[in-house]
């Protein structure tokens, strides 16, 4: 195993962590219109993820520095050609972080309830996004000898695509349900759960479609083997939150997300992001990739820091591992 | 295409805008974040609740400050790729990885403990909890040293080697890219300029506070604090803007040229007041300079030869092949001596303030005042300052308060403007760095989106920070005053309590 392929399964863990944490923040987002019934239920919500959302954003950043440190002609083809979404997301993060720290620092009923729509557009419309783009990176997309995207931006909204937009979508609102079920108390959390239950069956549906055209498109012996788990996991998880075993249920949604997303990392490798004109122009490991030095240099980087972040990133979870119930959140500052 | 509107000039405004946004909030933020982990220090050591009720004040306009500077930052990252693409292809096996440590490393300390800070006032013991926001600074500032070797690579690329079969700079010594001198003098001059905003930002507030003669103890405490920060930090920033003038004249000299709008080459060069010329002819028709200045400033001896833009853009001409090698003159000139004009203002004010306000024991009986009084203004010996004059003190440190972050925006536009037409400095070329697939249309779509909502955003921002500054700081409620001690907090006698902070 080269230096170019260990960052590449390190690259593929970054996003992984992303989605497996950002997904159930932007679920939490959703469920804000979907499972709360009032604003005290809907702050329950928000501070479920409160001391965290930001921490679980940089797992992106993280992705996107070591992208460009590691592959960086991957870097400039994804960001430069898909630049319409990008920057939908972009505006999208900006509000919602926005959002999440404004919101109760005034008492304006106008003021409050612009963000809250806020956190629900903004977290709906990324979970769709990322799916999109992932669905198109997979599919392989337009790119010239010079490594360049000379699609359009309609190109980008293909069937499969779309279906992968649905599939996050779907699958990090069952993952947040999953998760407000598990960090929640009292009568919301008994909603959660049955909510969840449906959104997981919606899910099981729309996710073995996607995976299973993808492991038909591009799958091999390794890729089955993802989708295997990940529709094993997905099942385990929508039988645990049935029986109400939220600790479980969550364990199993986050696996799915691992296992998914790792399906459409292998059956990529070795390219990172496929042509579609000519599979000689497609970029790979190889010709995308840094030099031996650079690599090394950020192998001792992500060796030393990433068992760190999960340290201290859990270290903080257990400090907050208390449920909140709408008695813990206090009438106004 | 219109030259106006052309991609490489929307990604080029595009650029400016959003980074110079961005960093309305970074020097504050990184200033605050020490200034709020020290007052917050204070009241471990002391258990005086000044203390913690500035702490959670100057925490409040520092939290309302972050928000903004993360989300910004978020574009930061990812712009590069975007409209940037030939440049990042060409930089990126140099120049990704401090960008991936300062994620890897900064950012996730930053975010994680600011979680922690805000909502673990009942949930970890004072001494963690106070450990976050120092962890929260240790953030901040190891951000800033990454980005800003990352840009001195740029200034003054080092430790690497050009691949021309691949088309790209390649790292050879990453060691050098994060030690050079460029690397080391820019980040101290950015930290020090950054806490003279800190400091400006927390005398003019408290300033406001003191002349309405409320939260007397508290602002007493953080108009000391603010003026002993701007005072060292304003001398400290001189220093290190003279060391990194002195490395830029080595390693830019067109920058230096263009600061001073010094067309030809001269020995006991002038540093100019004032200079209005005609760029095209390459002159000035009006100057007021002072003599020998420039030549000291880059060199540190009056008589040294500077030399001029016309024999620089020469020079280059020669090395690089024809072409023109000026940045933007007017601009260089003017933002520099906006930039040296605001700091400098700054920290005389602050030198000012500290004698106003000065010790006890430099101060007649008769003057000395008392924890909970507004500080006696003694410009001389035995008499304070007329009400009048006492005023109009207290309305100078308010409004100047923005000073620093004016001088800090045009710090950047110089360095960066002086810098063109080279996007790394001597190899390559910006207008050789945009995407080349990416549209106009995209790029202006883009930028009038970024640039409405940062409008939007700035306006929200600035009148919250009025409300929370206006309101000053809170009283302290009871779980305030008895932290927990251990962590997760201490309420299983009373579970169902509200959370001490909740979104």
């Amino acid at each position: 195993m080269e230096l170019h392929d260990i960052w590449f399964v390190l690259i593929a863990v970054l996003w992984i962590g992303y989605f497996f944490l950002e997904g159930f923040d932007f679920g939490i987002g959703v469920l804000t219109k979907l499972l709360a019934r009032d604003r005290k239920e809907r702050r329950v919500l928000i501070n479920t993820i409160g001391p965290v959302w930001d921490g679980n954003e940089v797992w992106l950043l993280s992705a996107g520095g070591a992208t460009f440190a590691a592959f960086p002609e991957w870097y400039a083809t994804l960001f430069s050609g898909f630049y319409l979404p990008l920057l939908i997301i972009l505006l999208c993060l900006i509000v919602r972080g926005v959002a999440f720290e404004y919101r109760a620092k005034r008492t304006g009923e106008r003021w409050q309830t612009n963000w809250e729509n806020a956190i629900f557009w903004t977290s709906l419309i990324p979970a769709i996004l990322w799916g999109v783009a992932f669905g198109n990176i997979v599919r392989g997309v337009k790119i010239d000898a010079d490594m360049e995207y000379v699609g359009t931006f309609f190109d980008l909204l293909n069937p499969y695509a779309i279906l992968g937009g649905l599939v996050t979508l779907f699958l990090f609102t069952f993952h947040g349900a999953v998760f407000a079920a598990l960090k929640t108390a009292g009568d919301i959390r008994v909603r959660a759960r049955s909510l969840a239950l449906k959104l997981g069956l919606a899910t099981a549906v729309l996710a073995l479609g996607f995976l299973l055209w993808t492991q038909a498109a591009s799958g091999d012996r390794w890729s089955l083997v993802a989708l295997i788990v990940a529709v094993v996991a997905l099942v385990a998880a929508i039988g645990a939150i049935a029986r109400g075993r939220e600790g479980w249920s969550f364990a199993f949604s986050g696996l799915t997300i691992v296992a998914a997303v790792g399906m459409l990392f292998l059956t990529l490798f070795p390219n990172v992001m496929p042509s579609s004109l000519n599979d000689a122009w497609s970029l790979t490991v190889t010709n995308a990739s840094s030099t031996p030095y650079t690599l090394k240099i950020m192998t001792w980087c992500a060796g030393i820091a990433t068992p760190m972040v999960l340290l201290y990133q859990s270290w903080t979870y257990w400090v907050f591992r208390k449920r909140i119930g709408t008695q813990h959140i206090a009438d106004a500052h | 295409m219109d030259l106006a509107l052309a991609p490489e000039t929307l990604a080029r405004w595009q650029f400016g805008i959003t980074t110079v946004y961005h960093f309305l909030f970074v020097p504050l933020t990184i200033s605050l974040a020490a200034l709020t982990a020290g007052l917050q220090t204070a009241w471990v050591r002391t258990d005086n609740e000044k203390y913690l009720r500035a702490t959670k004040f100057w925490g409040k306009l520092f939290l309302i400050n972050i928000a903004m500077g993360v989300v910004t930052g978020i574009v930061q990252e990812f712009q590069f790729g975007m409209n940037w693409s030939d440049y990042s292809r060409f930089v990126g096996d140099v120049f990704g990885a401090p960008l991936a440590f300062e994620a890897l490393i900064a950012f996730f300390f930053e975010s994680t403990f600011i979680g922690l800070w805000i909502f673990g006032w009942d949930r970890l013991p004072k001494k963690i909890h106070l450990a976050c926001m120092w962890m929260v600074s240790l953030g901040t500032i190891l951000s800033a040293y990454f980005i800003l070797a990352a840009n001195s690579w740029m200034q003054h690329p080092v430790g690497y080697r050009i691949n021309e079969e691949r088309g790209r700079a390649e790292l050879t010594d990453f060691w050098k890219v994060l030690t050079q001198d460029t690397a080391v003098t820019q980040f101290f001059h950015t930290i020090t300029a950054a806490f003279l905003v800190g400091g400006a930002f927390m005398v003019g507030i408290a300033a406001f506070h003191l002349a309405r003669k409320k939260h007397i103890p508290v602002m007493r405490t953080s108009l000391r604090l603010g003026l002993v920060t701007v005072v060292i930090a304003g001398l400290l920033t001189a220093v290190s803007g003279d060391q990194l003038a002195k490395v830029m004249f080595r390693q830019q000299p067109m920058k230096m040229a263009a600061a001073e709008a010094l067309w030809d080459g001269q020995e006991r060069a002038p540093f100019s007041i004032f200079a209005y010329g005609d760029v095209s002819e390459g002159h000035n028709s009006v100057e007021i300079s002072l003599p020998g200045v420039l030549s000291f400033l880059a060199d540190n001896d009056p008589n040294s030869y500077v030399p001029g833009i016309n024999d620089i853009n020469k020079a280059q001409e020669e090395k690089y092949g024809p072409g023109d090698y000026r940045p933007n003159i007017p601009v260089a000139f003017w933002s520099f001596r906006w930039m040296i004009g605001f700091g400098m203002a700054s920290f005389g004010l602050g030198i000012l303030g500290l004698w106003l306000t000065r010790r006890k024991f430099l101060l007649p009986p008769a003057l000395r005042t008392g924890e909970d009084e507004v500080p006696n203004l003694v410009l001389f010996r035995n008499k304070a300052l007329s009400p009048k004059f006492t005023k109009l003190y207290w309305l100078t440190a308010l409004w100047t308060l923005l000073f620093p972050l004016i001088a800090n925006s045009w710090g950047w536009i110089f360095t960066e403007m002086g810098r063109q037409p080279w996007v790394v400095y001597g190899v390559l070329q910006t207008r050789d760095g945009v995407s080349p697939g990416v549209s106009q249309g995209e790029i202006l779509t883009s930028m009038i989106f970024f640039t409405l909502l940062y409008a939007v955003l700035a306006v929200i921002e600035v009148k919250l920070l009025v409300k929370y500054i206006k309101a000053g700081p809170p009283e302290l409620t009871e779980s305030d005053l008895n932290p927990p001690t251990r962590i997760n907090g201490h309420d299983d006698e009373d579970a169902d309590r509200p959370m001490a902070f909740s979104y």
